[in-house]
């Protein structure tokens, strides 16, 4: 059971197991489609036999959230996972957390909105998942899996970086991913932390204020508007530290290319086969992935600007992620949007075509 | 016949002269000086020798600014 | 007969009462006469002969009381509005062998956070929940609350509470005495000794019940809100005792001695 393993599996079950795996000590979670798998893996599984791991379904996304803080107060590996609709109620409880400094993992198996939208996929949420979505000034880290194996690798990393950066970490994904079945490798079972290793590493964590140290306090309130702008001081400096550090991509058929797809998740998988088809009518086409999109890999997507004729933005939205290219790119070459809203996913022909029509035609 | 003696030590700098504990002393014990602490309270304190150390203006206070003494008399 | 002077007197081994250690030194932040003083206080005097400081994890909400980590000298946690409940949901549940208690306002407790009151509640969680009811937002400037009582001014209520149109005020404790995850669920007063005595004694019983993992422990401590009620801090206790004592009885709700 704890070896690495292949197994064929859903995206939102290769995420519980992975979870499980990467040594997680508390799940707080509210039923929405399409992420509920998540849960229910969990309930079935019964990770408290195995590891000791906490499962609870909590009365909403709020108190979801809220136990994800109690939990990361104490220094413990604790997670949540919703889709659109319940990360807006979310939103209170990730100010809270990033604001106080806690790591913790989120998964938003994102819909199609606004209002209650539609249950199928879509990429809507990068504005609300990139650029803070609650109330303040704050940074999430995002990883954005386009396959069941990064649904499952991304766990463990997610709770590794939301450890070294004290910062909530957002997986971005949606139903397709969340529901689609592939061959995932899970690796062996981590240890889950000791209260040793807690006081130890986590030396902030409120465990109980024993004789040799001062009581820790857990707070995001700074009455004191010079002492909260030095906190903010020290939140965007940990953010420039995190976009210098851990900003992820992959590049697929760059090297020739003359135009650029960029696109992450969902998107990235219909927008490699339509670099294939592309390429098949000699259209010189590549592929810039984003795996984080906080931190955004803006840097490579200004080199290539330099070499390409034109950059496509390719997701399911109007167009938010666009705007992140655009700042990339400046005026060096034309950047457009194609996407496909309320849940559609655009097909690689389609692609093609908005291509042609907005880039290579235009 | 054994009988208490008792005394307050009141700190003046933390009390807030909010007078709660002067109803629930026995003795009338407490009343409020005509002086302010550094805060600007009118603090309280002792007017008689009457204290038995019960402990209930101590326990009353919000502050909790109050220490009592209580000594038994042979 | 007075032949003893002050210096006798007030020797350490003489001291019947002084204030606990589990306080911090910082003056604390609540208005002249305010029972947030005097709950912390009973709270940290019950931690302290327990012997639980170590061990305890405190919840502060939002409301007056949002500072109470710069008085009680323990590890603590600062919620957002109405949601302790949660956060002392995870934090027992993460660990069974820490004492785990909230401290919530009616704001905070009866309003935005009735979900999670009730769901903790409803779970039986082994935690303790003190909820400290002063009939008002004393925070903001002493707007209107769920427990503000019928006719009675606030800020939003000008005029007085008007049942008709600003609904009925709420009585948490007999609500969440209906749930059988609550194993122990009374309301007390901290205005006079021996209202403290008891207070004190309740919470003990609350912190016990957590040690012997029964589950949940609720109690509520009707206070003063003196500056929000606009009367001096005896007024404002003597007006309690008329006035919110009627509708909020004071003892046991609830006792499962199972
Ligand atoms: C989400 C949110 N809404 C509103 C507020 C403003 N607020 C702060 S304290 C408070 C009411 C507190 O009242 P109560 O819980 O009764 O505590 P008290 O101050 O009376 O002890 C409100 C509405 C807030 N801080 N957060
Ligand atoms: S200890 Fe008792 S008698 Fe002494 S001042 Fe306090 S209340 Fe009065
Ligand atoms: S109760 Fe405490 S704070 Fe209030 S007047 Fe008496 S000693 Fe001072
Ligand atoms: S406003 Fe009311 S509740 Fe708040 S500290 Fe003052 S008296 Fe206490
Ligand atoms: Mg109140």
């Amino acid at each position: 059971m704890s070896m690495k393993e292949l197994r064929l599996m859903k995206g939102n079950e290769a995420f519980a197991e992975a979870a499980i795996r990467a040594g997680a000590d508390g799940y707080f979670g509210y039923p929405i489609t399409p992420q509920s798998e998540v849960m229910e893996y969990l309930m079935a599984e019964k990770p408290h036999e195995r590891t000791g791991m906490i499962v609870l379904q909590a009365e909403s996304e709020v108190a979801a959230i809220n136990m994800v803080y109690g939990g990361a107060s104490c220094g413990k590996r604790v997670m949540t996972s919703s889709s659109s609709p319940g990360m807006s109620l979310k939103q209170e409880g990730i100010s809270y957390i990033a604001g106080a400094e806690l790591p913790c993992v989120i998964l938003n198996a994102v819909r199609g909105g606004p209002g209650l939208g539609t249950i199928q996929p879509s990429q809507s949420d990068y504005f609300q998942s990139t650029k803070g979505g609650g109330h303040g000034d704050y940074r999430l880290i995002v990883l954005a899996p386009s396959s069941v194996q990064e649904m499952a690798d991304f766990a463990p990393l997610a709770f590794d970086l939301a450890f070294k950066y004290r910062n909530p970490v957002l997986i971005l994904s949606d139903g397709a991913i969340g529901q689609m079945m592939e061959k995932v490798e899970l690796q062996e079972q981590r240890p889950r932390f000791t209260e040793e290793e807690i006081r130890k590493n986590t030396p902030w964590a409120t465990m109980g204020k024993t004789p040799d140290r001062e009581r820790n306090i857990i707070t995001s309130l700074n009455l004191d508007s010079h002492v909260q702008e030095e906190h903010n001081i020290h939140l965007q400096a940990k953010y420039r530290e995190i976009e210098k550090n851990e900003t992820r991509w992959e590049t697929i058929q760059c090297d020739d290319a003359e135009y650029i797809l960029v696109a992450y998740g969902t998107s990235a998988r219909l927008s490699q086969k339509a670099v294939d088809i592309a390429r098949a009518k000699g259209i010189k086409l590549g592929l810039l992935r984003p795996i984080t999109l906080f931190p955004f890999p803006t840097q490579p997507i200004a080199e290539l600007a330099n070499r390409v004729k034109g950059i496509l933005s390719v997701e399911m939205s109007a167009g938010q992620m666009v705007e992140d290219v655009r700042l990339a790119v400046g005026d060096k070459v034309k950047v457009a949007h194609f996407g496909r809203m309320g849940g559609i996913i655009p097909s690689p022909p389609e692609i093609v075509e908005a291509l042609e029509s907005k880039l290579i035609g235009g | 016949m054994a009988k208490v003696k008792g005394d307050i030590v009141i700190d003046i700098e933390k009390c807030k002269g909010c007078q709660v504990c002067m109803p629930a002393c026995p003795n009338d014990v407490i009343g409020v000086s005509k002086n302010v602490n550094g805060k600007g309270y009118n603090y309280v304190e002792t007017v008689n020798e009457e204290c038995i150390g019960c402990a209930n203006c101590a326990v009353v206070c919000p502050d909790g600014v109050i220490t009592v003494y209580r000594k038994r008399i042979e | 007969m007075d032949t003893i002077s002050k210096e006798d007197i007030r020797k350490p081994e003489n001291i019947v009462y002084k204030r606990t250690e589990l306080l911090t030194d910082k003056v604390m932040s609540y208005c002249p006469g305010c029972g947030h003083g005097t709950a912390h206080r009973i709270i940290m005097e019950v931690l302290e002969e327990m012997g639980i400081q170590d061990k305890t994890i405190g919840i502060a909400p939002v409301g007056c009381s949002v500072l109470a980590y710069e008085f009680m000298n323990i590890d603590m946690q600062q919620a957002a509005h109405g949601r302790a409940p949660a956060l002392a949901t995870a934090v027992k549940r993460l660990n069974p062998d820490k004492f785990v208690f909230t401290y919530q306002g009616d704001g905070d407790l009866a309003a935005i956070g009735t979900a999670e009151t009730i769901h903790a509640c409803n779970r039986g969680e082994n935690i303790v929940i003190i909820f400290i009811n002063n009939g008002i937002y004393g925070m903001t400037g002493g707007q209107m609350a769920p427990t503000t009582l019928e006719g009675m001014k606030s800020s939003t209520s000008p005029y007085g509470r008007d049942i008709k149109s600003m609904g009925n005020p709420i009585k948490m404790t007999e609500l969440v005495a209906q749930l059988p995850g609550t194993i122990y669920v009374t309301r007390q007063a901290v205005h006079t000794p021996a209202n403290v005595r008891k207070a004190k004694k309740a919470v003990r019983k609350a912190f016990e019940n957590q040690k012997l993992n029964k589950g949940l422990s609720f109690v509520e401590i009707v206070s003063n809100c003196n500056s929000g009620w606009k009367m001096t801090p005896n007024q404002a206790n003597q007006w309690m005792v008329d006035n919110m004592f009627p509708f909020y009885p004071l003892g046991d709700i609830k006792v499962n001695e199972d």
